[in-house]
């Protein structure tokens, strides 16, 4: 049982999709990331798990700009988040987890509003909106607010205006929550013609089957700190991703007691 | 059970209290509004009892009518329904209906609205003590009548709750509820005027009133002291029929309500219309133009506040006929510019996390300040010249115009300027996205007063010079005055525009990952 340490998982191959170095965050009191380092390879497919609380949100928001960081560095494909956010914002798409979407618009509208905030041009924009729209199987929905879509159909639309611009790196935020199984399929397979294409994917989850199922990397992460991390091979070292999480992260408490459970 | 249900409302409020003092603040406040009105209302009916019998009359039955109205309409339009103890809460306990139906009932009475109904209520007994029996009625009448009032607001709120559920009824509630807020002293002012000139037709309207379930409870003391004991216990059973038909039908709504969930239901719509963002130049200062404008038009927070401009006029014209000279519609253009280019200084704030879209895509700081500015203008710049010409039309005065116009628009161009600058640095509490505009969630009151305050103070110093330039012209009366306030209006104005646009676009490219945690905060 070797885990492969954050060290050694931190010898990424020539180009970095992703590079931070010790960000750490403290809220108050509270530290929510306490020096987070990691290296995410591009053209791999990434999950970050961890367990609630564990300070997967705030790392990710960290490494794409959306929250400052107390100390360290966030590099996307060797520009600084930090030095140069507009440069770096470019080159990614973003889906934030409990962010609110400007929901008054319709479907159809802020996905272009996505695109035209990025200064693209209005008609590829409106081919594009098209194509993921149907991809998201919104099309019948389009002219439909989004105030008024259901919790899946949300983060299907926020999805779709992280896509718009075609970035080179994906940083998702637990991007398969209340959607349903077969738009989650048709989500998987977009983003794996995207990575068999040239892209990154980093996902952060706590469905564990999902990620051992979908990622070629993964990290460990739990109390703000980085408890493994390397290929899904390397870390699940033989154990299914789920025991060797739990084992990593601790805490699964033998289920004694609640013996009156069973008297009914 | 019942006092369980009572132990847990009052559990529920005392926690509500403990979360945030401020809370206890806005408590305290409104429990001493209610003090206030209900010491009013309580002597107004201690010193009744020396009235003449037919005058009490009419005042209980037509005020116990008016609350039993109340409690009716204002929790659905308002919609501020107390949901502390929501029904559809209990659903997973095996509660038995009766008892439930009696806790919440009586749960309705803990609360400012409920104990001052109650007390008022409570007071028609001294109004009515002439007599063992009158008291005693009055008595029977004020419970009953209270509790028509609960009953009757949980089976309103019960039978909308589907509806109330529903956005478009939400929006279009809060909208409909500025208009009378606005007109709130026109209105008053009319109905003052309105009944003493009725002062003969009111006890009849109260005695047919009383005959029906929103009078009956509340006529019973009257009746009896008038010696019409009969009458009274024809009204007594009116009541009781009432207050009992009230509750089945609560009853049977609660019970369809706690197996059906409100549904807000929304018919599909396919795509291929995209609104303004069609329309307005495919830029991002252009796409943020075409947001800014599409949340003016369907948001209620925002379209509130678009609502009050057509109704200032109508104030302000009002207060001129009381008075008798309209000086004060002069000042109609200037606070029209004023309130629509202030309004945008919370824009950031009311955006909320959604304002993450805007950071995640690195869009520059001058264009989301343009678009929203804008956005505010293209509106803003129209209303402002109607207005300014209108009052000159008016008054038949052309050579205020141009002085008029000047100021109106330096006030409009600077304010959207200075509050470019203001929502890219600071942020207030404001309703929530999907919220009523009424709605503000507590907060860093502090700092939105800060804000608002130091904010006007700095605009008032910015448009000194038209504020001079006009003065110059009403003394000296020259016309000269005017044409220059006009010019400097619009070049001084539309130079702080930009320099606002600027500053705070460089501002909120520097600054937005923190604004974007202040807003947090605030979710």
């Amino acid at each position: 049982m070797t885990a492969p340490m954050p060290d050694q998982a931190s010898n990424p191959g020539p180009v970095a999709a992703l590079s931070i170095r010790g960000l750490a965050k403290r809220f108050g009191g509270k530290i929510a990331v306490d020096g987070i380092s990691l290296e995410v390879p591009a053209g791999s497919f990434f999950g970050i798990v961890g367990p609630n609380g564990a300070g997967k949100t705030t790392t990710l928001s960290m490494a794409t700009g959306l929250l400052r960081p107390d100390f360290g560095t966030a590099v996307v494909h060797g520009v600084d988040v930090w030095q140069h956010p507009l440069e770096a914002k470019r080159l990614m798409g973003i889906l934030p987890d409990g962010v609110r979407l400007f929901d008054r618009l319709t479907g159809e509208q802020l996905i272009t509003y996505a695109g035209l905030l990025r200064g693209m041009d209005k008609n590829v924009v409106a081919a594009r909106v098209g194509e993921l729209l149907a991809a998201m199987d919104l099309s019948q929905d389009a002219g439909t607010l989004v105030v008024d879509y259901s919790a899946g159909m949300t983060k299907k639309i926020a999805l779709a205006s992280a896509l718009i611009h075609a970035p080179r790196l994906l940083v998702l935020d637990e991007p398969f929550e209340a959607v349903d199984p077969v738009s989650a399929a048709n989500i998987r397979s977009i983003l794996d013609r995207y990575v068999d294409s040239g892209g990154t994917v980093i996902v952060s989850s706590h469905v564990m089957d999902l990620v051992q199922r979908m990622c070629d990397h993964v990290a460990v992460v739990a109390k703000g700190r980085l408890l493994a991390a390397g290929t899904v091979e390397e870390v699940r070292a033989g154990a299914s991703l789920e025991d060797r999480f739990v084992q990593l992260v601790g805490g699964h408490s033998h289920t004694e007691g609640l013996e009156w459970l069973r008297t009914f | 059970m019942v006092a369980h249900l009572l132990r847990l409302k009052l559990t529920l409020l005392r926690n509500g209290l403990r979360r945030s003092p401020w809370q206890l603040v806005g408590m305290a406040i409104a429990g001493l509004y209610a003090l206030g009105v209900v010491a009013t209302l309580v002597i107004a009916l201690v010193l009744l009892r020396n009235a003449g019998p037919v005058t009490a009359h009419t005042a209980v039955v037509l005020g116990g009518s008016a609350a039993v109205l109340g409690w009716a309409v204002v929790p659905v339009v308002a919609s501020a329904t107390d949901m502390t103890l929501d029904p559809a809460r209990f659903t997973t306990f095996a509660v038995p209906m009766k008892q439930l139906l009696a806790g919440l009932a009586l749960g309705g009475l803990i609360g400012i609205p409920g104990l001052a109904t109650a007390l008022v209520s409570l007071s028609t007994v001294v109004t009515w003590s002439r007599g063992v029996l009158p008291a005693l009625a009055a008595l029977a009448g004020a419970c009953l009548g209270v509790m028509t009032c609960i009953v009757l607001a949980k089976v309103v709120t019960t039978a909308t709750a589907s509806l109330a559920a529903s956005r478009r009824f939400k929006d279009i509630s809060a909208i409909a509820v500025m208009v009378p807020l606005v007109l709130l002293g026109p209105i008053v002012a009319g109905v003052g005027r309105g009944i003493p000139a009725s002062t003969g037709f009111l006890p009849e309207f109260a005695l047919t009133l009383s005959w029906t379930p929103l009078g009956a409870p509340w006529s019973l003391g009257g009746d009896v002291a008038s010696g019409r004991p009969g009458q009274a216990a024809v009204k007594l059973l009116v009541a009781v029929a009432v207050l009992g038909a009230l509750a089945w039908c609560w009853k049977l709504l609660l019970e369809r309500a706690l197996v059906t969930p409100p549904y807000a239901g929304a018919g599909k719509r396919r795509g291929g219309r995209l609104g303004l963002f069609g329309v307005l130049p495919p830029t991002p200062a252009g796409a943020v133009m075409a947001r800014s404008l599409t949340y003016w038009l369907r948001d209620p927070r925002y379209s509130g506040s678009l609502v009050v401009i057509p109704l200032l006029p109508v104030v302000l014209a009002f207060q001129g006929t009381q008075t008798g000279s309209y000086g004060s519609l002069a000042f109609l253009a200037p606070v029209a510019a004023f309130i629509l280019a202030w309004s945008i200084s919370a824009d950031v704030s009311y955006d909320n996390t959604a304002f993450a879209l805007h950071l995640a895509t690195g869009v520059r700081g001058v264009a989301d300040r343009l678009g929203r500015a804008l956005a505010c203008m293209t509106f803003a710049l129209p209303v402002v010249l109607v207005f300014s010409v209108g009052y000159a039309a008016f008054t038949g005065n052309w050579t205020a115009l141009p002085g008029q116009l000047g100021f109106s628009l330096g006030i409009l161009f600077t304010g959207l300027g200075l509050s470019s600058v203001v929502s890219a640095r600071y942020t207030v509490t404001v309703p929530l996205p999907g919220d009523s505009p009424f709605k503000k969630p507590p907060g860093n009151v502090g700092q939105t007063l800060a804000v608002q305050f130091v904010g006007m103070l700095v605009l008032m110093v910015l448009v000194l010079p038209e504020a001079a330039l006009l003065v110059a012209q009403a003394v000296t009366g020259n016309i000269l005055f005017g044409w220059l306030n006009l010019a400097v209006g619009t070049v001084l104005g539309l130079v702080l525009f930009g320099a606002g646009v600027r500053l705070g676009g460089r501002w909120l490219e520097a600054r937005g990952p923190e604004l974007l945690a202040q807003v947090t905060v605030n979710r």
